[in-house]
């Protein structure tokens, strides 16, 4: 069991057993999360830096809980009232950064590509959080925890990714992840909200809710942005509830046992109805909440100790 | 003065295409014959100042159509004197300059001034392009009668596409009574805004905002419309993708004056070579797909694109340290364009006459030039080059002020020895 990165800047570089690894170990800070003390030492003596370029309140929260049960010094900076106003570089904020020594950089960023070329720049590991339409690690992380815990495991299984595609770096990361582990994908959504060469993709395409659910096992729901709604990319918010919309008679197409997911926050009625996100036996929405935590911890624990120059082999 | 004689010497012809071995003859500053008995040879080594080239190819001197100088507003990216210095050393004897500049080259004065410029630093040829429209705004047409006596050799918003049809068609039609040329950035602009990549598996997967190929085509076809319409002469500055070509061939076809040109960096990289994020790769239009690349080798060799360019555009480090979607576009490319295209040459893609007929002999005949050639008579315009010379490429070795190239740590084959103006050496490795 190995986990080789320097970063984690995405999903694409990873192999399928760090991804094993990391998900093992975020296993066991489930279990530490859910008790009454729950405090570790994995990052004591660490500082961590949550560099947001971009509003963030669930991410950012979920990342600064995750330093501080590992003991971590947990510094958050909101990079749009910051020196970013005042004309700085990205670079240049990064070299400031770097020169207060942190150890772990968490950053999110508007622009696709904006993290790894921080993290060209900085002598600490840096966790992706999200950049652009890019890629989102932590998100696609923690819902494979959440489907390995729900389903038993993370392969053959029949997965619909649903709504907005082309916007979305959390379906980029999930249909990396997801592929790396072996099951079929299907993407369901209108044309418009599909990116540019989804042929190439290798995941089943489908603009037909009822179809693209058939027999599936998991149901992604993806948010759909609120500037993206009137008028641009479908005609209103009403016609894509009524055609892209999960409801109980969607959903049936699904398997009985089929979960669903949804990255939150959630657009009830609109991408969502209220009821099934609601639903204690099919949504699983709030799970992964909980496993944002723990994947974080365990994400931010291994490259700690490949900071530390520990050895990587694990004891799980 | 004595006549200069270059023999031992690949004199490559892109009017006859072919390449043989000789001798030229030059004399005041212009190819007085060339000469391949060896009898002849001999007679003419004792008569004239003789120099022996030692199998190196002779070419005409590359005119590069669409060069961008920091001259006005931005020297600290490049300057004439700079740009003149790249473009000798990359065998370019003639710079056919943008006017996206700051202020556009958009006045007879403003003309004036850089050809001023130009003449004083610059030791190749320079010969500017004007705006097409004020400020290049596309709102209203430039004083191009002005500009075509003030020594304009075409009219260009370079890539700011004029939207309104109205005030294009009539700009066209008044460049058509002038007899002037006018090039156009063939893309539909409202498609393409905020483009950074071109649209497909690989702009998805790495979340850039992206452009369908076909605004190329539709900004061609649209064109190729107003070129029916008004009679002008038109150059499309960069033909890129295959969806263009057909378009391109039928307005040939039908007997339109239509030329097209393709940048050094679509006809030798794609889209892949962004890989993560590297913005030296940024171009406008973006890098296409290998398919497209090769499409548009494939029109280069049948002479369905007729004119090879650099768009050479210095950026400094500042403006391409950014994240892709923000970064500046444009590479630098007067002097690494031989040798980069000489990979495809190396790889058996083009003949070295195709290649000329692209970078030197077409543009001149597009701008009613008479250099570009090697006949008796033209102007002793010449690159001499050694093609096989391996080296590898160090940005912070190039003349350039701006060392934004893509081919950085490149390993390239071929290297200008030197760079011949009216027959007065300019560049000397």
């Amino acid at each position: 069991m190995r986990f080789d990165q320097r970063h984690l800047l995405g999903i694409e570089p990873l192999r399928p057993d760090e991804i094993t690894t990391l998900l093992d170990l975020a296993d066991r800070y489930v279990t530490l999360s859910r008790q009454r003390e729950k405090h570790a030492s994995a990052l004591a003596g660490l500082t961590q830096i949550n560099m947001f370029f971009e509003n963030s309140t669930r991410t950012q929260s979920s990342f600064e809980l995750a330093g501080k049960r590992l003991g971590a010094d947990v510094m958050n900076m909101s990079m749009q009232a910051s020196s970013i106003k005042k004309g700085e570089t990205l670079i240049d904020t990064a070299l400031t950064l770097n020169a207060m020594h942190p150890d772990l950089l968490v950053v999110r960023h508007p622009h696709s590509g904006a993290v790894d070329l921080l993290a060209q720049k900085v002598n600490c590991a840096v966790i992706n959080a999200g950049d652009g339409k890019h890629e989102h690690p932590t998100q696609a992380l923690l819902d494979a925890q959440t489907i390995r815990r729900a389903k038993g495991r993370l392969h053959r299984l029949n997965i619909a990714i649903c709504g907005d595609i082309a916007h979305s770096r959390v379906a980029r990361s999930n249909l990396l992840l997801l592929h790396k582990m072996e099951n079929r994908i299907r993407l369901v959504g209108p044309s418009t909200l599909m990116p540019s060469g989804i042929a190439d993709f290798g995941a089943e395409v489908y603009d037909d809710m009822a179809e693209g659910l058939k027999d599936v096992d998991v149901v992604m729901m993806l948010r759909l942005q609120k500037e993206r709604m009137d008028g641009g990319f479908i005609p209103s918010e009403r016609e894509y509830y009524h055609r892209w919309g999960l409801d109980a008679e969607k959903l049936a197409h699904a398997k009985p046992d089929a979960i669903v997911m949804h990255p939150g926050p959630m657009n009830r009625g609109v991408e969502i109805d209220g009821t099934i996100a609601d639903d204690i036996n099919r949504s699983v929405i709030q799970e992964q909440v909980e496993m944002g935590v723990a994947v974080r911890m365990a994400a931010m624990d291994l490259l700690a100790r490949n900071l530390r120059a520990r050895p990587t082999e694990l004891a799980v | 003065m004595k006549d200069t004689l270059l023999y031992n010497a690949r004199l490559i012809d892109p009017e006859a295409g072919t390449v043989s071995e000789g001798a030229l003859l030059l004399s005041g500053g212009r190819i007085k014959a060339i000469v391949t008995s060896a009898d002849e040879i001999a007679t003419l080594q004792g008569q004239t100042e003789a120099r022996d080239l030692n199998g190196a190819h002779v070419a005409p001197g590359i005119v590069d159509l669409g060069v961008k100088v920091g001259e006005p507003g931005e020297r600290h990216k490049e300057s004439f004197k700079t740009a003149g210095m790249a473009a000798a050393a990359g065998g370019v004897t003639t710079m056919v300059t943008r006017p996206d500049t700051s202020p556009a080259i958009d006045t007879p004065e403003v003309l004036e001034f850089i050809r001023r410029r130009a003449n004083e630093t610059a030791p190749v040829n320079v010969l500017p392009m004007a705006a097409l429209t004020k400020g290049r705004e596309g709102r209203e047409m430039t004083e191009l009668g002005f500009l075509l006596d003030a020594g304009a050799v075409a009219f260009t918003d370079c890539d700011r596409v004029v939207t309104d049809t109205k005030v294009l068609s009539r700009a066209m039609g008044y460049a058509r009574s002038l007899g002037a040329l006018v090039m156009g950035h063939p893309q539909e602009p409202i498609l393409s805004k905020g483009a950074a990549a071109s649209s497909g598996k690989f702009a998805s997967l790495r979340g850039l905002p992206a452009v369908s190929p076909m605004a190329e085509r539709m900004g061609l076809d649209r064109d190729i419309a107003l070129v029916e319409m008004t009679g002008v002469s038109y150059h499309a500055d960069q033909i890129t993708t295959a969806r263009a070509l057909p378009a391109l061939e039928r307005a040939k076809n039908n007997g339109f004056d239509v030329t097209a040109g393709i940048s050094m960096h679509h006809l030798t990289l794609n889209e892949m070579d962004v890989a993560d994020y590297r913005t030296f790769f940024k171009v406008k239009p973006p890098l296409r797909s290998e398919d497209d690349r090769q499409a548009v080798l494939e029109a280069l060799r049948t002479g369905l694109i007729d004119v090879i360019g650099s768009f050479h555009t210095p950026q400094d480090e500042e403006s391409k340290r950014l994240p892709f979607e923000e970064a500046a576009s444009g590479a630098v490319g007067l002097e690494t364009m031989l040798p980069v295209l000489l990979r495809l040459y190396h790889a058996g893609e083009v003949d070295l006459p195709t290649l000329f007929r692209g970078l030197s002999l077409n543009p001149a005949k597009r701008l009613g030039l008479d250099c570009g050639r090697l006949s008796a008579g033209a102007p002793a315009d010449l690159v001499i080059f050694d093609a096989d010379k391996p080296f590898i490429l160090d940005r912070f070795k190039l003349q350039s002020k701006s060392k934004n190239t893509p081919f950085d740590g490149a390993r390239l084959q071929g290297k200008v020895l030197q760079t011949l103006v009216a027959g007065t050496p300019v560049w000397s490795a």
